[in-house]
């Protein structure tokens, strides 16, 4: 096995930054706006840099797809501990359709260039929600999948994952190669503190086009609206039990 | 300053700075909290107590990490778990 595992890390809209929807309503506004690297892509990335450290895989790959910016995402993953990035150049209207399909047949693609033994993906991101990519890059591949990993070990050529799954855990083992998505219990990421930064430097990061892979880019959704979430209605005090009833029969509930 | 700890303040005040960008109260807060915290120390000629303050400092780096963990694990975990029964 080569020992190589493949993390993909998404830039995203950092998660404590308040959202606003454009005035016509065709998206959210990004420019000027905070990004980060997805909390789960973190999770992610520290999951695979404690296997290096841990001396079980040999290099920590961090591809991210997106414009210029998606480097300094790489360039946080590289400071994490991650050993080298990939950056897969997609602008302008390719970048506003890219999304779990076309993402999950980059990553397929370089899974099979680079001979990953792992690909570790976080379960979703904050901006979408779609959650969507590992099992998407896993299909692609045709290789076994452990989502929603709270736990990750490996066994020889197996992967024993324990996933959080409605009602509890489960524990699978499953074939290496193999796709992981993490989920929040999974560990606590290291912080990118500057001298990390600073050494990171050094690592190299690829940059190619997603023609250089053979993925055709085409998306099938098309983003019609997009709107806030309904206002909060103010609550209404009472002063009685029969204010209340009365007021429940106003609204037709009894 | 004792001029071979010169080099290891400067560092950590760097650190802290780049700490401060992501702070709740936001990083302008900071820095002013920063540099008065640093001026007030800076007749402080004793390597040994320059090594003290730099250590506090070291574990300040370390607090403010958990800080920033604990909102943003807290953040998700509101977002998208069940609240627990």
């Amino acid at each position: 096995m080569s020992g190589r595992v493949l993390v993909g890390v998404k830039r995203v809209i950092d998660y404590a930054v308040k959202i606003r929807v454009k005035p016509d309503n065709s998206g959210i506004v990004t420019d000027g706006v905070k990004h980060s690297m997805n909390p789960f892509c973190e999770i992610a990335i520290e999951e695979a840099v404690k296997l290096k450290e841990k001396k079980l895989i040999k290099e920590v790959v961090a591809v991210s797809c997106g414009p210029q910016q998606s480097q300094e995402t790489i360039r946080t993953a590289l400071a994490m501990g991650a050993d080298r990035g990939i950056h897969v150049e997609v602008t302008g209207k390719d970048y506003e359709a890219l999304g779990p399909l076309q993402v999950s047949k980059i990553m397929a693609a370089l899974a099979k260039k680079e001979d990953a033994q792992l690909i570790i993906l976080g379960k979703q991101a904050i901006d979408d929600d779609c959650n969507q990519t590992g099992q998407m890059t896993a299909a692609l591949l045709d290789w076994p999948q452990g989502t929603f990993a709270s736990e990750v070990a490996l066994e020889g050529d197996k992967v024993k994952v324990v996933r959080e799954i409605d009602g509890g855990l489960e524990t699978i083992k499953i074939n290496t190669p193999a796709v992981v998505t993490a989920d929040l219990r999974l560990n606590t990421p290291r912080y990118a503190t500057l001298p990390n930064i600073m050494k990171a430097k050094k690592k190299k990061i690829a940059n190619m086009k997603p023609a250089d892979l053979g993925v055709d880019l085409t998306s099938r959704l098309e983003v019609l609206r997009v709107d806030e979430p309904p206002q909060r209605q103010a609550g209404v005090k009472v002063e009685t039990v029969d204010d209340l009833v009365a007021k429940l029969r106003e609204a037709g509930t009894i | 300053m004792a001029n071979p700890l010169r080099g290891e303040v400067i560092r950590l005040y760097k650190n802290l700075l780049y700490l401060g960008r992501e702070y709740p109260q936001g990083s302008a807060y900071f820095r002013e909290r920063l540099k008065s915290a640093f001026m007030k120390n800076k007749d402080v000629t004793d390597p040994e107590k320059i090594q003290k303050l730099v250590a506090r400092g070291d574990f300040v780096i370390k607090e403010l990490e958990a800080l920033y963990f604990l909102r943003k694990y807290r953040a998700m975990k509101k977002r998208y778990y069940e609240p627990e029964q």
